[in-house]
């Protein structure tokens, strides 16, 4: 086969006998009005023993459907597989569904799936899942079946497998979870391991634990591994060889190092460019766009830097002591039995056509805090004050009218719009709900606005659904632009997008801060994005800031051991740490549900350089 | 704005391009918004457009009974016919014929002919029933879909201010709901019925007669308000959380107008659902009240009371209870195939992926 690529050595050494080979891989999919849409063309590669191979690609790629018809997993109803693909000497796409059980599923192949939340048993105790994995294909007695069930755990660097072994899913975090689901592939000891973007929904710390858990478990049991992913960072991190999918088709594949160093496809050379690079920032002193890629030549053009510098002066937005706590209700009359310090003790100020960046792991209270500083939600102390004002004072209708200068751009821009409004009735209602004019003003406004985003005011009469994710958060950016705002909270705002389309509207909010000087307050938990927008960052855990400082200052400085550590666990694309381990000591989620009669204590924090404080007294307890 | 626009596509995965769902056509570029998507569905589903016609079909035939009555039974249903003789194959033969019989004693209405009169035969008044059918199937679906309405609006009313205004407001209106829903639904309908029916009623200047199709009308929309009342609740407070709503709100939207414009239209889906399901129950109900003489009074007819009337001839004469039987189950089943593909079509999961 002609599109086979030339592999490196290591590969080649062991070309005779791949334990996965895939040749002319054709997937179809029955869609509206009985038409057949292709999804995968012409897919063909190889994975020899002991080798990982990465498919990347953004959504839509049809990367997971590959794997999904190596495991033949697709509804045979609405789907059509074609081409070859052998697994361990079996033609798995000739099998019927007995002889995929039989020999392949959970024999010679073993998937490990993007949701560990979802992809356990709940009622279960994770001991007898295992258990389950275990004896369903090799029956053994119950005892062995128990101890090797524990082995496996133990295999997973589960802490005190012995005694977890027998408690119930929700007791373990997603990490944990995923170790789970790791083991539980492992109990047949396949050949193969597909894991279908694995880390994705895990925090990055986490993210660090696994993939040093699945380097060292491909070393133990010399497994070929399937590595689906769209994070170039972790193809660097884990796979051999890369193969780059592009709308169903591999357009370019070869030794990872290979296509980092030489990427010969203009598609693979934008894909790099727009990867953003943690320590790509050092010594810039303003925010950075990210560079345009040529298509036809596939250079990359300079990174246009953000002009203005932020004012010093008087704060635009400042936070003192915000407090956000939420009850934790249960027993017979439904009473208070414990309080979610979700935002404790938080201050903070931004000033005029200034960027701060609120990072830190999911549940660290950073999205709270940006809906308590607009009164999202009623159980906040503290003072917010916007200008002279203290938005904790205001009553409900002049808070109302406050909103006006502090906007939202959301995370999900699908679930923030009214499915039955359309775009143009979704820009023009706030405008005319703040008396700022006519519907005929506010239709004008709203089509030069969504010109100023990139998108055609023709769209105007279209629903939310009839586009495009990178296009729906664009319209939310445009809708925040309506009421002409002070001050954007952008609550994991790109973070949901592909990394081409993250690239643009990072791009675009750099954009519209050069043109209005307006300050954003950027939650994310994406820290190279956070580098290339922030001018200072904030690092919160556990509902508390730990460390606050100018972006340089933070990321090659850090000081608190919990910002080095989320530091050091960000991946970045680069081959050369292809065998890098962290060698991190396996964290156990810590949560901030405390008693009712929980103080917290009071924080001292030290400035180690001018704008630079962190807390000295050590995490929360 | 500035000049960076111009770079704005980086990558060939244009991010202009509409999302698939939206190129599934190659036809011009028409805007399809959510209720029409509901009736595109509907028209793509040969269930859904057999189901609606038949039904369509049984509405216009009760619609046309008097014409039925005038033209081609020529009898008035309403009127006893116990001495009516009717014409058969050139024969004068009566209604009510001598029975044959056991001892030949009293009398058995007629059979059904298959002809223009007594279609269907007599019932033991010597009324016309095919005439009566078409009569009681206008009540039966008449009380069943105004009750529905009344149903779905007070349900709509309830949840919504429930799940809406919350706390002390929603806890009376959820026990209220839950005190309701205690009572075995045909119990309470049949205490209602016996409280109710047989008084006249006047409000001011409305008068309401005794045998008003009104109190029937107002006992089944009562007693299923709980059965609609809690889903439309729940999924009120679930859009109250939901994040378009939280951004209304963070734009500054005002309260009422958030109820009007985005919660309203939302809930709406939830109520449709219901409607065609809780349809076929109420004509079973209407039906089920007036077979034990607590629904429609004589000499109104239901397709329950016509039941009533064939259970005395539930031997000699089966067709006179076969009939409306028959009726209830078509129409009941035709509302259930109908409901479920609107339910399928108004599923936000299913709805995403066409």
């Amino acid at each position: 086969m002609t599109a086979i690529q030339p592999m490196d050595g290591r590969a080649a050494a062991t070309r005779e006998a791949p334990i996965l080979s895939i040749r002319g891989l054709g997937v179809s999919f029955l869609g509206a009005r009985g038409r057949w849409n292709r999804v995968v063309e012409g897919l063909s590669f190889d994975i020899a023993a002991g080798e990982t191979v990465a498919l990347v690609g953004e959504s839509g790629s049809g990367k997971s459907v590959t794997a999904m018809s190596v495991m033949r997993l697709l509804d045979p109803a609405t789907s059509r597989i074609e081409g070859q693909v052998t697994l361990d000497g079996h033609a798995v796409l000739d099998l019927d569904e007995a002889g995929m059980i039989r020999h392949i599923r959970g024999q010679a192949a073993a998937m490990i799936f993007q949701e560990p939340m979802t992809s356990l048993h709940p009622i279960y105790r994770v001991g007898d899942q295992i258990i389950e994995a275990l004896t369903s294909h090799r029956p053994m007695p119950k005892a062995q079946a128990r101890a090797e069930a524990v082995a496996l755990l133990e295999r997973v660097r589960i802490p005190n497998a012995a005694a977890r072994i027998d408690d119930y899913p929700h007791a373990f975090s997603g990490g944990m979870r995923q170790r789970v689901m790791i083991a539980m592939a492992l109990a047949s000891r396949p050949q193969l391991l597909i894991a279908d973007e694995p880390t994705t929904a895990l925090d990055v710390t986490v993210q660090g634990e696994i993939l040093d858990l699945l380097k060292d478990l491909q070393a133990e049991y010399g497994m070929a591994m399937l590595f689906i992913t769209h994070d170039m960072g972790v193809v660097a991190e884990m796979a051999d060889r890369t193969v780059v999918m592009y709308r169903g088709r591999a357009i370019e594949q070869g030794a990872t190092a290979e296509i980092f160093a030489r990427p010969r496809e203009a598609y693979t050379r934008a894909l790099l460019a727009s990867v953003p690079v943690l320590g790509s920032m050092r010594g810039e002193p303003s925010p950075l766009r990210f560079p345009i890629v040529d298509l036809q030549t596939g250079i990359a053009g300079p990174a246009l830097p953000l002009s203005g510098t932020p004012g010093r002066d008087t704060p635009l937005l400042d936070v003192r002591g915000l407090v956000t706590r939420f009850d934790v209700r249960g027993g017979l009359f439904n009473r208070r039995v414990a309080r979610v310090h979700a935002v404790e003790d938080v201050s903070f100020s931004i000033f005029p056509g200034e960027t701060l960046s609120l990072v830190g792991e999911s549940g660290c209270g950073k999205s709270t805090t940006g809906k308590s500083i607009i009164r999202l939600n009623d159980r906040s102390q503290g003072s917010v004050r916007l200008g002279q004002e203290d938005l904790f004072s205001l009553p409900p209708e002049a808070l109302r009218r406050r909103r006006r200068d502090i906007q939202m751009i959301p995370q999900d821009p699908l679930a923030s719009m009214n499915p039955r409004m359309t775009v143009g009735a979704a820009l023009v209602e706030p405008f005319r709900e703040h008396g700022l004019g006519t519907t005929a003003k506010g239709g004008a406004k709203a089509a030069q606005l969504m010109e100023q985003v990139g998108l055609s005011p023709a769209m105007l009469d279209r629903y939310p659904h009839e586009f495009s994710g990178g296009q729906r958060q664009r319209i939310c950016i445009a809708r925040a632009l309506m009421l002409d705002p002070r001050l954007i909270i952008a609550d994991e705002s790109v973070s949901a997008l592909d990394v081409s389309v993250k690239a643009q509207v990072v791009n675009l909010l750099l954009d519209i801060q050069d043109r209005t000087g307006i300050s954003y307050l950027f939650i994310s938990h994406d820290i190279a994005v956070v580098e290339r927008i922030s001018h200072r960052i904030a690092v919160m855990y556990l509902g508390e800031i730990v460390e606050i400082g100018p972006r340089n200052e933070i990321l090659e400085r850090p000081q608190h051991p919990y910002t080095q550590r989320l530091i050091g666990a960000v991946t970045v694309p680069d081959p050369a740490r292809r065998h890098l381990r962290r060698n991190q000591q396996i964290h156990e989620l810590r949560t901030p549900v405390r008693p009712l009669d929980y103080l917290p204590p009071a924080r001292r924090y030290a400035e180690v350089s001018p704008g630079h404080l962190v807390s000295v007294d050590g995490t929360a307890s | 704005m500035g000049p960076v626009t111009g770079g704005m596509s980086i990558l060939p995965t244009d991010d202009n391009t509409p999302s698939p769902a939206a190129t599934a056509g190659e036809e011009a570029w028409v805007s399809r918004g959510p209720w029409r998507r509901v009736l595109e569905g509907l028209l793509a589903s040969p269930t859904a457009v057999l189901s609606g016609l038949l039904l369509l079909v049984i509405v216009l035939a009760t619609l046309l009974a008097p014409v039925y009555a005038a033209r081609v039974a020529g009898s008035d249903p309403f009127r006893s016919g116990l001495s009516a003789k009717i014409e058969i194959d050139g024969e004068r033969v009566p209604v009510m014929q001598q029975s044959t019989e056991g001892l030949g004693l009293g009398v058995t209405p007629i059979g059904p002919t298959w002809g223009p009169q007594y279609f269907l035969g007599a019932d033991t008044q010597g009324r016309d029933v095919a005439a009566r059918m078409l009569y009681g199937g206008r009540n039966s679906l008449l009380i069943a879909g105004a009750s529905t309405l009344l149903c779905l609006a007070l349900a709509a009313v309830v949840g919504i201010v429930a799940g809406y205004v919350g706390g002390r407001v929603d806890s009376v209106l959820s026990n209220l709901i839950d005190m309701i829903w205690a009572f075995p639904v045909y119990l309470l309908a049949i205490s209602l019925s016996i409280v109710m029916i047989g008084k006249s009623y006047s409000f001011g200047p409305f008068e309401i007669a005794s045998d008003s199709l009104i109190v029937p009308i107002l006992i089944i929309g009562i007693v299923y308000v709980p059965y609609v009342a809690r889903p439309v609740r729940g999924r009120v407070l679930a859009l109250n959380q939901s994040e378009f709503i939280m951004a209304a709100r963070g734009l500054g939207i005002r309260r009422a107008r958030i109820l009007l414009r985005h919660i309203l239209p939302n809930v709406a889906t939830t109520l449709i659902v219901f409607a065609p399901m809780l349809m076929a129950l109420n004509i079973v109900t209407e039906s089920s009240l007036s077979f034990l003489s607590v629904g429609v009074q004589p000499p109104n007819a239901s397709w329950g009371t016509i039941l009533q009337d064939g259970q005395a001839l539930l031997y000699s004469r089966p067709v006179v209870s076969m009939a409306p039987g028959l009726a209830i189950m078509v129409t009941v089943l035709l509302l259930n195939l109908f409901g479920d593909v609107l339910r399928d079509v108004l599923d936000p999961k299913s709805a995403r992926g066409r």
